[in-house]
């Protein structure tokens, strides 16, 4: 009996391994960067004035505007923070005021939907790959 | 005993197999999987725009697959019309795009790098990388890979937002034989 039951019990043990695997195969797969591939983070000025950091999901913008939008018509660098972005210029129009203006996106008045960052992240590229890549400042 | 052991293993393994095939079938075959907003690592959970912002799942899993970065195969995305993106906010803004493959021939024993213009001008103007991080006459830029894994050159955007430089032979794509037999 004893050994009957052992048996189906290695049985149950191994599918829960194998579904384990695959779980931690899935995990692998999507990704091993918490964040999003290519997220950026703003905060050279955000907490220093007493706003969250701004999150920057650069995945959601290119489904909408090619690379040469924002990196060519609107002057942002190919280097996340080679700009100098205040809030004063981008409520004049310049660098995210250009969409974010209540016509092509919303408007600066919706502080926390940028301004959403948990506190003291550190300003970069987050979610990439583990070189010492374009994240460094 | 031991009969009765073997035949309930199989039956669980063969159970086990059907119900996988049946979670996979159901997905469409389709098993990426995107952390939602919330629990993201970046966003605090507190704000509003945790709730009120589009989750990279639910607009990713539209986009033809990949399996790195966002596991979108981007430059199929837009090619097949899979995302209209805008090509300019301005009417003036002049629009062009390249049609001429590069072949990087400095690799020691990895195979050629093959750079396509067309894939790259689709998305980004010429002015992105010309004259700043490559200059324009071909094989004047001292590319070289421990620069690209600093995230300088090809670095600026591989690794970063394009698929990653753990994808060698996406650009190290010719052969060394291939290259010598083509005229």
């Amino acid at each position: 009996m004893n050994t009957g039951f052992r048996f189906r019990r290695d049985a149950g043990m191994r599918a829960r391994a194998i579904a384990l695997m695959i779980m931690g195969l899935g995990m692998l797969l999507s990704g091993n960067g918490v964040a999003e591939y290519g997220d950026v983070v703003l905060n050279k000025r955000a907490e220093r004035e007493g706003m969250a950091p701004v999150v920057f999901p650069h995945w959601f913008h290119r489904i909408r505007f090619r690379c040469k939008v924002c990196h060519s018509e609107l002057a942002f660098e190919m280097r996340a923070g080679a700009n100098q972005v205040t809030m004063a210029e981008i409520v004049q129009g310049k660098f995210c005021g250009a969409c974010h203006n209540g016509t092509i996106a919303w408007s600066t008045e919706n502080c926390k939907l940028c301004h959403s960052g948990a506190p003291n992240l550190p300003s970069r590229i987050h979610g990439s790959h583990e070189t010492l890549g374009p994240g460094r400042w | 005993m031991n009969t009765t052991g073997w035949a309930g293993r199989i039956w669980r393994v063969a159970l086990f197999t059907v119900s996988m095939l049946v979670l996979t079938a159901a997905s469409g075959g389709d098993t990426r999987k995107w952390k939602s907003i919330a629990e993201d690592g970046l966003h605090d959970g507190d704000n509003p725009a945790a709730t009120a912002l589009q989750s990279p799942g639910e607009a990713l899993k539209m986009l033809p697959p990949d399996g790195a970065g966002n596991q979108v195969n981007w430059v199929k995305a837009l090619r097949d019309g899979y995302v209209k993106p805008r090509t300019t906010l301005n009417e003036t803004t002049p629009v062009q795009t390249l049609d001429a493959d590069i072949l990087m021939k400095r690799t020691v024993e990895m195979p050629y790098v093959r750079f396509p213009h067309l894939a790259h001008t689709e998305w980004l103007e010429c002015s992105n990388c010309h004259e700043k991080i490559f200059k324009s006459k071909a094989g004047a830029t001292p590319v070289n890979m421990f620069q690209i894994l600093q995230g300088e050159y090809c670095g600026r955007c591989h690794g970063a937002v394009a698929f990653p430089l753990t994808e060698c032979n996406r650009c190290h794509s010719v052969p060394h034989k291939a290259a010598k037999e083509k005229p």
